[in-house]
């Protein structure tokens, strides 16, 4: 089994999607690049490079590079999910999804409910999400809990190598219209994932640490920052749990409400902005369902409510860091003996 | 001549230990220990188990303490007899840690112990060799792979060339499976030994592999030296089919949890890590697929084709059968249908995974069975 970033792990899933199922189609700006131009064909690959390699195989009939026109070709993809194909169509930054949203929140994410469960939208639409990447404020934005708002759309974070390969797929194979979160700054990330297909499920959580102590539950890029603090605090005698729900919709309650009973204090994670994000989600069904359980205020390490800087200073520090996930998880720690 | 100084160093469990945390020193310093006794407990990410003392002598010093991690190869303890100088002592430890900083270095840089893959009849098979000597074969159960051997390899290494096999469907062997039954699976593993060039071997089979050392060594009694059975299966009828039906059909943490459970004696050696890292293998493409195929096979009807008694009286190879009195998946009352000439060895507060519940007894039965 080698090592794979990010990038190639995201890459494998839709090479080996596409080999297994005509039907699967990938869609977007310069998701091969070069058209009309001789000798740049696959010039791209998509802004960051993710889709290069399937133009040459799959050919423009099923990799498509589409004008840059969100409105026009996210409608597309949701008809052509709707019309029988497995569209994956790729949102360059979520934060242009101000143009093409009422296909996907009024459309794709109402089809079954509105024609009686009869239609399906096997549509996926990946998206790069997230600040670091010294990209500014349009660019750089956690979108997600604005599409786990949404009844009928099913919203995934992957947060390591193994995870992208494994819930793309699951997401080409699913039904229902789901949004694919890619953090840039995880791309060149590596770690051991199978050469083989292979689908992680939606809706479980992944413990990725187990311990007595506090419950920290992260999404995307902050369960690798939460998986440091908790080995750290581990040799200091602090014992964490860190949960990766995967999925913010579904979402698996009922291993977040286990774990908060066992430890009985709660960290929550959460690099989207702080007024009505998954932190607060989270917050609310904790303190709604296991109030009893707690031994300790829930802390909640976000950002600011401000939009991402441009300053690389300031965007550092706008960014949740280890440090201020390590000093509320000792913050807790101080209440419940 | 001087007394010797012998040492205890951290083991490596498996391909993925690097290092391992000191939980409990079992022996004080300054007592007594015997070769073979539990002398410290041991925690990886993967498991927590029982440590046994390689040497015998005094325990002079404990270099790691309880809670701290070291890597494996670490100096964790010196045993020496009591007229050993203190001084001496002393020198050794310094000149084996100078000497360990530069191995580890050197491990470092050259390549990690790998598994290999050849094809058997158009069969990818996925296998781990390790040590040199005659060969053995370690083959493992119903939903296992060549890590299950893990407290096992490295003990057998030191005497055998030791060649732990994923089985079709199994591990990181092919998922694409035409034929699902025994007679398939002993064909495949002959086919292992014709590719690999080992005429015959020692065997040791687990559960559903100790099904298969059983069948052929019967039929191809020349090319297998010895038969250790470990909770084999085909030797009785009834099977717990809760554990396969559960083990196929589990997909989530909780579900496989409870499944594993049921093959140890004491639940709390199941880890998150091994859960996690089944879950990886039920997650492929083509292993549900593989497992309802030889489980359908195998165990038709929920029951075992046993092999008949008339049949096992020809065992004709030096054989023993290792089973848990606590075993939830195969009874050990199985044991009783083995002919006389085959030793059997019931171990207490060991459940369905003696070799990994109870290692260093079952390493001790395999290595003097195997010579």
């Amino acid at each position: 089994m080698a090592k794979k970033s990010y990038r190639q792990a995201i890459n494998e899933a839709l090479a080996q999607e596409m080999r297994r199922d005509p039907t699967v189609i990938v869609m977007g700006e310069d998701n091969a690049g070069g058209m009309g131009a001789p000798g740049e064909d696959d010039a791209w690959g998509g802004v960051l490079g993710v889709t290069k390699g399937l133009m040459p195989e799959f050919g423009r009939e099923r990799v498509l590079d589409t004008p840059i026109s969100e409105s026009s070709f996210i409608g597309a993809a949701v008809g052509a999910a709707a019309t029988g194909l497995r569209p994956v169509a790729e949102l360059m930054f979520v934060d242009f999804m101000g143009v093409c949203f009422d296909q996907i929140y009024n459309q794709a994410g109402k089809f079954r409910y509105m024609f009686g469960g009869k239609a399906v939208t096997p549509l996926v639409i990946r998206t790069m999400y997230g600040a670091g990447f010294r990209a500014a404020s349009q660019h750089s934005q956690c979108l997600y809990p604005v599409f786990t708002h949404t009844p009928g759309l099913k919203v995934v974070l992957p947060s390591s190598p193994y995870e992208a390969k494994g819930l793309l797929i699951q997401a080409i194979r699913d039904d229902d219209p789901v949004i694919f979160f890619e953090h840039k700054v995880l791309y060149d990330e590596e770690e051991e994932v199978p050469d083989e297909p292979y689908t992680i499920p939606f809706g479980e959580a992944n413990l990725t640490r187990e311990g007595d102590d506090v419950t920290i539950v992260a999404f995307g890029r902050m369960v690798g920052f939460a998986n440091q603090v908790a080995d750290k605090l581990e040799k200091q005698g602090i014992s964490c749990t860190v949960l990766d729900p995967r999925t913010t919709s579904p979402l698996d309650s009922d291993s977040i409400l286990e774990c908060v009973e066992e430890t009985g204090r709660l960290v929550v994670v959460d690099e989207a902005s702080p007024r009505c994000n998954m932190a607060t989600d989270i917050s609310a069904l904790v303190a709604e369902n296991a109030f009893g359980a707690l031994k300790a205020p829930i802390r909640m390490v976000t950002p600011p409510h401000t939009p991402v800087p441009f300053a690389p200073e300031l965007e550092d520090l706008y960014i949740p860091s280890p440090d201020k996930i390590e000093a509320a998880v000792r913050s807790v720690m101080a209440h419940g003996g | 001549m001087s007394k010797p100084i012998q040492t205890i160093t951290m083991p490596k469990w498996g391909l993925a230990m690097d290092e391992g945390m000191v939980v409990d020193w079992l022996v004080e310093e300054g007592a007594e220990v015997a070769a073979g006794a539990e002398i410290l407990e041991i925690e990886t990410t993967k498991i927590t188990n029982v440590f046994e003392s390689p040497v015998g002598g005094t325990l002079r010093r404990r270099l790691v303490a309880e809670g701290e991690v070291a890597p494996v190869g670490a100096l964790l303890g010196v045993v020496a007899d009591a007229s050993v100088a203190d001084a001496e002592i002393d020198a050794f430890v310094e000149r084996f840690q100078a000497e360990f900083a530069v191995a580890v270095e050197a491990a470092a840089e050259s390549a990690a112990l790998e598994p290999e893959t050849i094809q058997v009849g158009g069969q990818r098979i996925n296998y781990l060799k390790t040590g040199e000597g005659p060969p053995l074969v370690l083959i493992h159960g119903f939903g296992g792979d060549l890590n299950n051997w893990l407290f096992n390899q490295p003990a057998l290494s030191e005497s055998h060339g030791v060649y732990a096999l994923d089985l079709p469907g199994h591990g990181r062997s092919g998922k694409a499976l035409g034929a699902t039954g025994m007679a398939m699976l002993a064909d495949l593993l002959g086919g292992f030994m014709d590719a690999l060039e080992i005429d015959a071997a020692h065997l040791v089979g687990h559960s559903m592999g100790g099904a298969l050392g059983l069948a052929f060594a019967l039929e191809r009694p020349a090319r297998v030296k010895s038969l250790t059975l470990i909770a084999p299966g085909g030797l009785g009828p009834e099977i717990n089919m809760d554990f396969i039906d559960g083990f196929i059909a589990a997909g989530r943490r909780k579900e496989m949890k409870a499944v594993l459970e049921l093959l140890v004696a004491d639940p709390s050696l199941i880890s998150r890590d091994m859960v996690n890292d089944v879950l990886k293998y039920k997650r492929l493409d083509g292993v549900e697929p593989a497992l309802r195929g030889i489980a359908e096979a195998i165990f038709p009807g929920g029951r075992q084709e046993a092999v008949p008694a008339g049949h096992l009286a020809k065992l004709a190879v030096p054989a023993q059968a290792i089973w848990g009195r606590q075993d939830k998946i195969l009874p050990a009352q199985h044991a009783e249908a083995l002919p006389q000439s085959v030793a059997v060895h019931l171990l207490d507060n060991v459940g369905h995974m003696p070799h990994m519940e109870a290692a260093a007894e079952v390493n001790r039965l395999i290595a003097a069975l195997a010579g």
